[in-house]
């Protein structure tokens, strides 16, 4: 490139890598998000300005709306937070332990990624309906899971299962177990070396994995309509935005879309924060 | 430039126009010399079966009148209203055959179609008609006979979110009809209405989410559903099941249409009405009556008659004033459905 460039051509923030190749593979990155990310996003906000002002308000504020963001978020973050309490469990157990049929266990995490949703979907519900195996049993027990938020919280439970899993993992592999000894030889029990030494380590990761298992639940309708049974109580934003288009109300679909891109972008860029800042704590302490 | 410098940019630019460029080819016309061509028919779901037999038939019917063509239809299937969007988004099929008008009309307000589309054919544009009819366990153990049993208290029913699916409307308005059939009151319908689907157990997105809960997940005592779909479960698929006839329903009238746009741009218009046109012919219809729908020849009607229960049927023209005013009354937000859902 330009090795002839004078010295006060010279970068001066954004110094000049020493590998080459940065303008291909930055008109590759740039033209790859456009045509996937950028463009599709932003014909949602066009497609939404079709709308007056008072028509958005009164379609992202409709009780229907209200009702509809406020399943997704609750069922999505359970999910998600209920991943984190068992990924980081599977986790440990897939690291630190080794036990015949380890690698088949290893493996099997990554399913719920493998299978069409819907699949999983139907599968679920077949269990857990009124008269599957576990569901006819837990109906007796007073508990139902099929066609109420419990049912929705499963099945997203289910499609984001390797999330917290597979970011826990590495960082959980590559942990230094002298810290662990020299917090043992300082007199520490087992309980503090976990929450003062370990869990400090994983926090950035857990919350990746909680931050990923909550953006993928969100917006997941395949698994969720067989399971959810639609009634105004378990009627998640990607269910009710498919009512809007199947009455071809373009707009009012892609308002609702808008509002949970808002909410979501919003709740993704708190977890960054936390998580930038979590980072940090760590490299201090 | 700080940074990255003006080479680095260029090459930048020009690998994301090359990118861009790359899907520029053509394609080339769609009716060969000899008069071959491969349609696309847009339909909904439970045809699948009847359009397979209806394809080769058309085929073959075409390659007498006109020697060395050779045709292929290729079907394209989903919810009705998925369909419909399809064909606003680009899919280009030479004709659609979907489950109500509505959808139709949301294509042909787009300027796909010509806005006077159902007139061009005959019997409004839908060459068979099929009705909403009760899909019990064997035995009727719940005693179920007409639309007043499904508002009983404990009788857990089963049908799809008309919000979702376009063939549930029919469902709907089945019932909401039947009741202003009897008394001609609105009042008494809507509270008809509104005991049956508060007896809605699951009230799924799509028909055959519903069969699939219903039949496989054996929940509910009473499936409301389309009689063609109701008569191929009972009669093929599962004989622990039963159909019941209503005393009056909806006589539900599928739609069909050339995509105008498409067969112009491709040149398959005399082929794409061609097929319509099979559908109303004699050995159209009585492909559409083994599929079981109800044919609109009388002739073929007349032969299959034992095949379809009595039902009083009224139209949704005659009971609602048509789709557009039906749509506005009960689907739109804050329309009946919203009210009798408690929203």
């Amino acid at each position: 490139m330009s090795a002839i460039a004078s010295p006060a051509l010279r970068p001066r923030r954004l110094r000049r890598s020493a590998l080459p190749g940065l303008g291909l593979s930055m008109g590759i990155t740039l033209t790859y998000l456009s045509l996937l990310v950028l463009i599709p996003l932003s014909t949602i906000v066009l497609k939404t300005s079709t709308l007056t002002w008072a028509r958005f308000w009164q379609v992202v504020g409709s009780p229907r709306a209200l009702a509809s963001y406020r399943v997704s978020l609750t069922t999505s973050l359970a999910a998600a937070a209920i991943n984190v309490g068992f990924g980081l469990t599977t986790a440990w157990v897939l690291v630190r332990y080794r036990f015949p049929g380890r690698k088949l266990l290893d493996a099997l995490i990554d399913l719920p990624f493998a299978l069409p949703t819907a699949v999983s979907g139907i599968a679920l519900t077949a269990l857990y309906g009124p008269r599957g195996w576990l569901g006819r049993p837990l109906r007796a027990l007073g508990i139902e899971i099929a066609y109420t938020q419990l049912g929705i919280t499963l099945v997203l439970t289910f499609v984001t299962l390797p999330f917290v899993v597979r970011t826990v993992q590495p960082i959980l592999e590559e942990l230094d177990g002298s810290m662990e000894e020299a917090a043992a030889t300082l007199g520490a029990s087992r309980w503090i070396t976990f929450r003062r030494v370990i869990l400090p380590n994983l926090t950035p990761a857990l919350l990746t994995g909680f931050a990923l298992s909550f953006a993928r639940a969100l917006g997941e309708y395949g698994s969720v309509v067989f399971i959810s049974g639609n009634r105004p109580s378990t009627t998640s934003s990607p269910l009710l935005i498919m009512a809007k288009l199947e009455q071809f109300q373009y707009a009012e679909a892609t308002a609702i879309a808008l509002a949970m891109l808002v909410v979501s972008f919003t709740l993704l860029l708190a977890i960054n924060r936390l998580q930038a800042w979590s980072r940090r704590r760590l490299s201090h302490g | 430039m700080p940074g990255i410098g003006r080479h680095t940019w260029r090459i930048a630019v020009l690998a994301a126009l090359g990118a861009l460029l790359l899907p520029g080819c053509r394609r080339g016309a769609a009716v060969s010399r000899s008069g071959s061509a491969t349609l696309i028919n847009a339909s909904y779901d439970p045809t699948r079966e009847r359009y397979q037999a209806v394809n080769s038939a058309f085929a073959a019917d075409w390659a007498r009148s006109h020697p060395g063509a050779r045709i292929t239809i290729n079907q394209s299937h989903g919810g009705s209203g998925k369909q419909a969007r399809s064909v606003i988004d680009g899919l280009r099929a030479d004709v659609v055959t979907l489950g109500l008008a509505y959808d139709i009309d949301a294509i042909a307000k787009r300027g796909l179609i010509a806005p006077d589309w159902q007139q061009r054919l005959p019997y409004n544009s839908s060459p068979y008609t099929s009705t909403i009819v009760f899909v019990v366990r064997k035995g009727n153990p719940r005693h179920i006979k007409d639309w007043d049993d499904l508002a009983r208290p404990g009788v857990s029913v089963i049908t799809p979110s008309p919000r979702t699916s376009g063939g549930a409307r029919w469902n709907y308005l089945a019932a909401w009809g039947f009741e202003l059939e009897r008394s001609g009151d609105p009042a008494r319908a809507e509270a008809l209405v509104r005991a049956i689907y508060k007896n809605v157990e699951v009230l799924d997105a799509g028909a055959r989410g519903s069969t699939t809960t219903f039949v496989e997940r054996q929940i509910g005592d009473v499936l409301i559903a389309w009689e063609n779909e109701a008569l191929m479960a009972t009669t093929r698929l599962d004989r622990s099941l039963e159909l019941v006839a209503p005393s009056a329903s909806i006589l539900a009238e599928p739609p069909v249409a050339v995509v105008d746009q498409v067969v112009d741009q491709r040149g398959t218009r005399a082929i794409a009405e061609g097929y319509l046109a099979f559908l109303y012919s004699a050995a159209g219809q009585e492909l559409v009556a083994r599929s079981f729908f109800r044919p609109r020849d009388p002739v073929v009607a007349a032969r299959h008659a034992a095949s379809f229960a009595p039902i009083v049927l009224f139209t949704i023209d005659q009971r609602f004033g048509g789709w557009r005013k039906a749509h506005a009354e009960h689907f739109a937000d804050g329309a009946s459905f919203d009210r009798i859902s408690g929203e």
